[in-house]
């Protein structure tokens, strides 16, 4: 398996990166690096193996349903890089 | 192909192949993965913290309430509830999605494999579930500097909703028609609310509907291609947005085009769908399981125990007005159709002493009582509910003082035309009918000689229509009890006033 310039450019575009062409070059060479060594993995016989769904052997955390005070607006928005009338305020969307 | 597909082969030059898709916010106080609170409105991002905006550091916690509510609409759904059951990363960026990432279910949902039956003109019909589950709610947009997002400068993000649990409810494309969409979004609205996990309000976006559309040519096996249509609030607009739909597509088929499939969003005040984005360029979802959240392995002795807590369902409540107090099937299904408004049924069987086991058929009396109840429901009082701001579960008439009227009824003490005229009182001021009676001096006269007297005077005062009368004219003894009914306010016993005029026209 082998990862084509044109799938690198789509995963950036998914996680909006613009990448030059230059990078698109080095992280496709980088990226079918790190598959090339992840598919030593596949030499292995998994027929019989479960898919893991996490890798704590721990199930069933769970909570009761109770409220709990939220977090106070102030400190919500103090980080927040622009702010109208207690909303984030996010530029346009489209 | 059975009689009504030919009829409707006839009527419609494609077939319609259709799939819901509901999203249903959870009854929970607090939200899926935290504990804030889930009150609906609040000013905005009061009702935050550090989990729902997923800061970096934070750990959430699954809210066990939400897993047993999303297993019981799983079972009164007929699903099969998963043995394993994970959640998921669903990546996409949008500003009301703080993390960038939703946490829902992708591969191993709680619940798969499920149905519901439903009825479109008398025929029943079976819709396969393909799926239920747990997810968390986006929050919510203000659009600055215009109405839409379409024309907005920016954007206001409300996070209050953000985490809010639901659970998503999807169809297989069993649907065939409008009606069958619409059939089958009440019948899960009911089943839903008898659950008691979500309120069901459409109105504040606690039950939000998408529909898959298709057309193929009438006989082809393979589905054309569909679009996903969003933002249908109501069943007015989901009726309405089908409809527009259904035809867009037929007018781009007919012609030879080719329906891109897309999503679409109905638009209310445009009265039409209008594209989103194009499938193909938006969505790479790349579902990952869920790191900070742990399995759930189900246990047969927990899917026993939320199923001891699963109501009477509306089918199996329905059949038991028909068997135990001869409702017509009609009647009993609007009835049952809401859980609020099979409560009032009950509750007023109750309080009119004819409240029956299951499985036990009333006698005639209580069957007559139940459905002078039924009756008045199914009339009046949805009529005047549904002109006002009330509904069932706070109808300013409780069950106990429609029983009132209805005994009142029952003793003779008013007649059913003033009985009319109590209840719209009972309904604005809220007071039991006898207090409302005896203010107004409503009470019927039934009183032989008085009534006597005033059929007499009647008599006398209109020679011409008696002459009518004797001459045959049938037609005089109806403005002969209309006068006397007026000339005591209609409070004269009606059956009286018919026995005595019979009785003194004889005698002249």
């Amino acid at each position: 398996m082998s990862l084509t310039k044109d799938e690198v450019q789509h995963v950036a575009m998914l996680a909006r990166l613009e990448l030059s062409d230059k990078e698109v070059e080095k992280y496709t060479t980088q990226l079918n690096d790190i598959l090339g060594y992840a598919q030593r993995l596949q030499a292995l016989d998994t027929a019989n193996v479960p898919p893991t769904a996490h890798v704590f052997p721990l199930q069933n955390v769970m909570r009761d349903d109770c409220v709990d005070p939220s977090m106070a607006r102030e400190k919500i928005l103090a980080n927040a890089p622009d702010e109208e009338d207690g909303f984030f305020r996010v530029p346009k969307i489209v | 192909m059975n009689n009504e597909t030919m009829q409707m082969e006839r009527d419609f030059d494609f077939e319609i192949v259709m799939g819901l898709e509901v999203h249903v916010e959870l009854h929970t106080k607090s939200k899926i993965f935290c504990g804030c609170t889930t009150e609906f409105g609040g000013d905005q991002n009061t009702h935050v913290c550090p989990v729902c905006l997923g800061l970096p550091g934070v750990l959430p916690v699954l809210n066990k309430q939400v897993v047993d509510y999303a297993m019981k609409a799983g079972l009164a759904l007929n699903c099969e509830i998963a043995e394993f059951s994970k959640f998921d990363r669903k990546n996409y960026f949008y500003p009301d999605l703080p993390k960038a990432y939703q946490v829902s279910q992708y591969d191993l949902p709680i619940a798969k494999d499920g149905y519901l039956d439903i009825e479109v003109g008398g025929n029943p019909k079976r819709i396969g579930i393909t799926r239920v589950h747990m997810e968390e709610d986006a929050g919510k947009l203000v659009h600055g500097g215009a109405a839409n997002l379409a024309g907005a400068e920016y954007s206001m993000a409300d996070y209050n909703r953000t985490g809010v649990p639901l659970i998503e409810i999807v169809s297989e494309p069993d649907i065939r028609s409008i009606e069958e969409a619409v059939a089958y979004l009440e019948r899960l609205k009911a089943i839903l609310e008898y659950t008691e996990v979500s309120d069901c309000k459409m109105e504040q976006g606690s039950l939000r509907c998408d529909a898959n559309v298709s057309l193929r040519p009438w006989g082809q096996k393979e589905f054309g291609t569909k679009a996903e249509l969003k933002n249908m609030n109501s069943f007015k607009a989901l009726q309405r947005a089908l409809e527009y739909e259904v035809e867009r597509q037929a007018e781009i088929l007919r012609d030879g085009g080719k329906i891109l499939q897309e999503t679409r969003m109905w638009d209310e005040a445009k009265g039409m769908t209008i594209s989103l984005r194009s499938k193909e360029e938006a969505h790479d979802y790349r579902y990952f399981p869920e790191p900070d959240l742990v399995p759930l392995v189900i246990s047969r002795e927990w899917v026993d125990r939320v199923k001891a807590t699963l109501p009477e369902m509306p089918h199996v409540r329905k059949e038991r007005l028909v068997h135990t107090y001869g409702l017509p099937a009609y009647d009993a299904g609007i009835i049952t159709g809401s859980k609020a408004m099979a409560d009032y049924f009950d509750s007023a069987c109750k309080a009119f002493g004819v409240d029956t086991p299951s499985g036990v058929e009333a006698d005639d009396k209580a069957k007559e009582r139940a459905k002078q109840i039924s009756n008045y429901m199914m009339g009046e009082l949805t009529r005047l509910l549904n002109a006002s701001e009330f509904g069932y579960l706070n109808s300013p008439v409780t069950p106990e003082n429609l029983v009132g009227l209805l005994q009142l009824l029952e003793a003779g003490t008013i007649s059913t035309k003033i009985a009319k005229t109590v209840f719209e009182d009972m309904f604005a001021t809220g007071k039991p009918a006898k207090a409302i009676v005896e203010e107004k001096g409503l009470v019927q006269i039934s009183d032989e000689g008085a009534i006597a007297s005033i059929v007499r005077d009647i008599l006398t005062a209109n020679p011409s229509v008696v002459a009518d009368f004797k001459a045959g004219k049938e037609k005089a003894m109806g403005f002969l009890v209309g006068q006397a009914m007026k000339a005591t306010k209609g409070k004269a016993n009606p059956g009286l006033v018919n026995k005595l005029l019979k009785e003194e026209l004889e005698k002249l």
